[in-house]
């Protein structure tokens, strides 16, 4: 009786209507927040501390303190992963933007047909990364595939190897990476473009500016929080790159296009061993909250003008 | 600067960049080329692009052998609009609520949304795949569903719109007696409507091409989507390009059209993700 009273008041008034409602219209949202971020997150944590690996069931799990991050850095296939994820962003973030921004600009100031050029450059974007990656691997076969043939008839000596040689398969997947970005890159900096002020441009005109000039002092400037937007995506998703190596190399040859995504995929299915994946995902986690928190720290001083 | 000198400068730059265009593309046109050709052709030098013979023997194999393609295009499209539809409803749901309702913590829950944004999925996936094998899940259509369902994504983009839909109309409707099931449906849903288009768009795109969590909580064969089974096709198929690109193609080929349909709202989606994310 008492409670139906409670419920009748919490009901009466309008703040109570629209807690009530709020909370309805949030519920669906709030489950999946709770089931498949929130506490999978905080299970995670506390796997990552443990050793346990999944076929020995909850009994078997065995608790190991900071055992599994000191025993990462002993293990030089994570270290080897590592290192490979951070070169692989060294080779693809910085060519894909800059390449990106040099097709927007021309796309948008100097050519005819802006809309069928964005588009084309564009399609590897939506395409399948498993059927692109196939594609890719056929495409730089290093015996007969067209690209190196090309690069024999050029009178190129010492022919690349690609996913057959643990020197040239971690740039081969960059190259088929920075291919698949460039598109969208060059979608959003022409969105950004959009935003600049185009009475800065005729003004620079009159005072006599050349086009370099104009792109060095109002082009770039202006689109500055687009290139940070896309360099901290960038730098995200690189450092969570999977379905390529996947789909073309699995890591090798060696360990050389072992990434840590993969390693981190490997350890958990292949092996089961949970609680040494679930470290190695939160040292993942820890390196994307660095940028993250970079760009929250910069991004603030950008979005003020 | 003369007229006619600015035509050629455009002509030439035009040129130069449909050259690069068409380099971004040959890969494509590549894939597509090879899918028609003999296993004798595939290699040859310099690359024939138009194949002696349309040979349909690749689509063939591909459609009819030891993997079943057109169960997969099923399997795919099933979890695709299901999990798209869920998706789009869950975030319009929220994303009123979090715009158009004053409810106790919604600022102090959203920021908790938005804060989880950040999280790589490898940090939840060893969970979710616990709690799936638990709950009888795995290796379900179902469980890959209700997983890619939700995302924080999503409610944010929605928010943004509605919370830009002046409140003139929903106050008036207010006052005429309706609730706010009636306000959601009839002013604020038909109002947002292009963000609710370009969402669905953007995850329809994103769940045909997802590749990890089918890898993961998938392990039958004829459940397998599309991703999955061209992954398996290119590894028994290993040597044989020609079939191997036939697959690649059909796996491509419809989202591809789609997006040639709709390719303004899925670049201004991705657009206004950026520009306010």
């Amino acid at each position: 009786m008492r409670e139906k009273r409670k419920r009748f008041q919490f009901c009466k008034t309008r703040k109570g209507a629209d807690n009530l409602a709020g909370y309805l219209f949030l519920l669906p949202s709030l489950a999946g927040f709770l089931g498949f971020i929130f506490l999978p997150m905080v299970f995670s944590l506390c796997l990552s501390f443990t050793k346990w690996s999944f076929i020995s069931g909850l009994s078997g799990m065995e608790w190991k303190g900071l055992g599994n991050f000191a025993a990462l850095f002993q293990d030089i296939k994570f270290v080897a992963s590592l290192k490979n994820t951070f070169l692989y962003t060294i080779y693809t973030v910085p060519v894909a933007l800059v390449l990106g921004f040099a097709v927007a600009v021309i796309i948008h100031d100097f050519t005819y047909g802006k809309t069928i050029l964005k588009i084309s450059i564009f399609l590897p974007y939506i395409s399948s990364l498993v059927a692109i990656s196939v594609v890719w691997k056929v495409i730089l076969h290093p015996a007969s595939g067209p690209v190196n043939q090309l690069l024999y008839r050029l009178g190129v000596e010492n022919l690349p190897g690609w996913f057959g040689s643990s020197k040239w398969a971690l740039p081969g997947i960059a190259i088929e990476t920075i291919w698949i970005q460039i598109g969208y890159n060059v979608v959003l900096y022409m969105a950004g473009f959009t935003g600049i002020n185009r009475e800065l441009y005729d003004a620079a005109s009159i005072d006599g500016c050349n086009a370099w000039q104009r792109i060095r002092y109002i082009t770039i400037p202006g689109v500055a929080p687009t290139t940070f937007f896309l360099t901290i995506m960038a730098l995200i998703s690189s450092f969570k790159v999977f379905d390529q190596v996947s789909v073309i190399t699995q890591g090798g040859p060696g360990d050389s296009t072992m990434v840590l995504a993969y390693y981190i995929y490997q350890k958990a299915f292949t092996y089961y061993d949970m609680g040494y994946a679930s470290a190695m995902a939160w040292v993942l986690f820890a390196i994307i909250l660095v940028i993250t928190l970079i760009q929250w720290k910069f991004g603030n001083d950008d979005n003020a003008d | 600067m003369g007229k006619r000198k600015t035509i050629a400068i455009r002509t030439g730059f035009t040129v130069l960049i449909g050259l690069m265009a068409l380099t971004m593309i040959l890969p494509i046109l590549w894939m597509i080329s090879t899918s028609f050709k003999i296993e004798g052709e595939v290699f040859e030098f310099p690359i024939r692009w138009i194949p002696r013979t349309l040979d349909l023997e690749n689509y063939a194999e591909a459609w009819n052998g030891s993997f079943d393609f057109p169960l997969y295009y099923l399997n795919t499209i099933k979890i695709s609009v299901l999990s798209t539809i869920l998706q789009v409803t869950v975030s319009a749901m929220a994303a009123y609520a979090f715009a158009k309702i004053k409810f106790r913590f919604s600022n102090i829950i959203f920021m908790v949304y938005l804060s989880t944004m950040m999280i790589p999925s490898q940090v939840t996936l060893i969970p979710c795949f616990m709690i799936f094998k638990e709950a009888g899940l795995m290796d379900t259509h179902l469980g890959l569903i209700i997983l890619t369902s939700f995302s924080v994504y999503g409610v944010f983009l929605l928010k943004q719109s509605m919370g830009a839909i002046s409140g003139e109309l929903s106050e008036a409707a207010i006052i005429d007696g309706a609730g706010h099931f009636q306000i959601f449906t009839r002013i604020i849903l038909p109002m947002s409507r292009p963000s609710l288009v370009t969402l669905a768009m953007l995850k329809f795109i994103w769940t045909w091409n997802d590749y990890m969590n089918p890898l993961i909580f998938l392990s039958t064969t004829n459940k397998f989507t599309l991703q999955l089974g061209m992954r398996s096709f290119s590894s028994e198929y290993g040597n044989q390009y020609g079939p191997t690109m036939a697959a690649a193609v059909l796996s491509i080929m419809p989202l591809m059209i789609l997006f040639l349909v709709c390719q303004k709202n899925v670049i201004e989606g991705i657009s206004i993700g950026a520009v306010k994310g």
